[in-house]
């Protein structure tokens, strides 16, 4: 693939999101939508102005959305609930284990300004924990693209699964990783590139700041792999246990609390597997503030360079 | 006999499953079961449309019990009317039964809700109602909710959902039996006047008493014959009913009766 710093500029996920539940729309009268007063942000208006009939605006009030939502499922339709990633997940947990989970109903729930990248609104929207509460729902799948056209696709493909899907949509507009036309399933992660000393793997907007951060270690002499873990669950195990296996060395990245997300599920699957020595690169047990992305990414610790330190970090792990 | 007597003598066959079912699990809650029974037996045996050997049937009416720690009463009514056999309810509450502590939807067929966390219920029959209406079909969805219930938020926020979008086939019970776990409702967060909170949230509301038989069909039919808004039946009952030491008897709220107290509530029963 192309050096990261030339790959054109894309959408923003939420707003790939918001283009393919309109696509979704056109094709299957099955798929309807709910949201909770955020639909001009999670892009789910584009739906709203096209099926007015199918779209549900319930309010400032996400447990009563997302229970709606499951009495929806369990007559056949394919609702897709969108708000804020920090409100679905927080404000309505109970109702996404218990209405949603509990029967495993076939609902699709997006959460978008997800991570800090959202900025300047500050800590009560930004979202630090919506991974690691939705990994903790079982039946849950959870995908976390990392740009539109991997968005696009994995929106369809939630669309065909028969159950209960959390994605995980961003607020900034990425550049865009993959071609047109590339094609994905649901927990098999994409290998962007190979490396023989460490292998970094990301998820969501730090897949991109992951290949910024190899290309750096390239320079510095040493060959960085870099994994988009755009599932984590169910969790690619093959592909991070090859990984393992191959460079002996892991550095997991995501825009999230480092407790609960990709680098814990990581470890896990390391430790019980093949312990290796792993380095884990989020954010460290606080909430973050207002601030634009950059800055927040600088302050809080997940630009590439910080990847390219914990590079090294993992290496003298290795080399011991 | 007519319509109402065969309801009243199938309710206290129920009630009489109830009690032998929570007496044989040695746990569950006797009293807001025995408080709702008339409703849940109106339901079964007169107001749904349903087909017990066909529970996925996709033109049926929903009943969800919100108030899921009465899972008895429901077992007892889908048992009764041939979703399982009877003899099943001696399993309530064991390892590997289908019959849960609390309803569980896609471990009991009849079972259309995952419920027990309070709250959830009328959300989930307006969703129901929505795709009912979507697919412009006639079916409709039944909340049975208790008043304790009420303190919960999100039925405040469904109340709101469900006017909003004029969800006519959303009909919600109200099981006012005036306690809750910890005591009377009033002393807890007080839900006196629940009859002009729904109106005021745009409900159509009637108010009966929840163990005449008569009221309750009578209001069922009212609830049909609504359009244009969701109606809220606010059944006045006694929980505990049925079994006069279990009246009004905050104890059986969660407590199963022991061997001498099961034999004397049957008698009652089947007097």
């Amino acid at each position: 693939m192309k050096s990261a710093r030339e790959l054109p500029m894309g959408k923003a996920t939420r707003d790939a999101y918001g283009e393919a539940l309109l696509a979704l729309g056109k094709e299957d009268s099955r798929i309807v939508a709910v949201d909770a007063d955020l639909s001009k942000s999670t892009k789910s208006n584009l739906f709203a102005k096209h099926f007015p009939d199918r779209f549900f605006n319930c309010g400032i009030a996400e447990a009563n959305m997302v229970s709606v939502a499951a009495g929806l499922a369990s007559c056949g339709k394919i609702p897709f609930a969108s708000t804020f990633a920090s409100f679905l997940l927080c404000k309505s947990f109970d109702q996404l284990r218990m209405s949603v989970a509990n029967p495993g109903l076939n609902v699709k729930v997006v959460g978008s300004h997800s991570g800090i990248s959202l900025g300047e609104d500050g800590a009560s929207q930004q979202s630090v924990e919506d991974l690691a509460l939705a990994c903790a729902l079982p039946k849950f799948t959870v995908l976390s693209p990392s740009d539109e056209i991997s968005c696009k696709a994995l929106v369809n493909l939630a669309a065909q699964y028969v159950g209960p899907v959390y994605i995980r949509t961003c607020r900034p507009k990425t550049p865009q990783i993959y071609s047109t036309g590339k094609t994905f399933q649901i927990g098999t992660a994409e290998k962007l590139r190979e490396g023989s000393d460490v292998t970094l793997i990301a998820t969501g907007l730090m897949v991109y700041n992951a290949l910024v951060a190899s290309e750096i270690l390239q320079g510095n002499g040493i060959s960085a792999g870099v994994i988009d873990l755009h599932t984590l669950k169910p969790m690619d195990e093959a592909a991070i246990i090859s990984a393992a296996s191959e460079t002996g060395a892991i550095v997991t990245v995501e825009e999230h609390l480092l407790s609960g997300g990709l680098g814990s599920r990581v470890a896990h699957i390391l430790a019980e597997n093949k312990p290796t020595p792993l380095v884990s690169v989020g954010i460290k047990d606080t909430y973050a503030e207002s601030g634009s992305a950059e800055v927040l990414f600088e302050k809080y610790g997940l630009t590439p360079e910080h990847i390219v330190f914990a590079t090294n970090q993992v290496l003298k792990h290795k080399s011991r | 006999m007519d319509t109402v007597a065969i309801l009243q003598n199938q309710a206290k066959i129920l009630r009489q499953d109830i009690i032998q079912m929570i007496a044989t699990a040695a746990s569950g809650h006797p009293g807001g079961s025995l408080s709702a029974i008339d409703i849940i037996t109106a339901l079964y045996f007169k107001v749904l449309r349903h087909r017990p050997l066909e529970p996925e049937w996709s033109d049926r009416d929903r009943f969800i019990l919100s108030k899921g720690h009465a899972a008895p009463a429901l077992y007892a009514a889908l048992a009764r009317t041939g979703y399982f056999p009877v003899e099943q309810l001696a399993t309530f509450r064991k390892l590997g039964s289908p019959l849960q502590g609390h309803p569980e939807k896609g471990k009991l067929a009849g079972a259309e809700a995952s419920t027990g966390s309070l709250g959830q219920g009328i959300s989930i029959g307006a969703g129901i109602a929505l795709a009912s209406r979507l697919d412009q079909k006639d079916y409709r969805a039944y909340v049975l909710m208790g008043d304790g219930e009420s303190n919960e938020g999100q039925i405040w926020e469904a109340a709101l959902f469900a006017a909003q979008y004029k969800i006519d086939h959303l009909t919600v019970i109200l099981d006012r039996n005036r306690q809750q776990l910890d005591g009377w409702t009033k002393d807890i967060l007080d839900t006196d006047s629940l009859a002009e909170k729904w109106r005021a949230f745009q409900w159509h509301v009637i108010e009966i008493d929840g163990h005449n038989m008569e009221a309750i069909l009578s209001a069922f039919h009212d609830a049909q014959t609504v359009s244009g808004k969701p109606t809220i039946i606010i059944a006045h009952t006694t929980k505990g009913k049925g079994v006069s030491f279990m009246e009004n008897n905050l104890e059986f709220h969660g407590m199963a009766p022991n061997a001498e107290q099961t034999q004397l509530a049957l008698q009652e029963l089947s007097a």
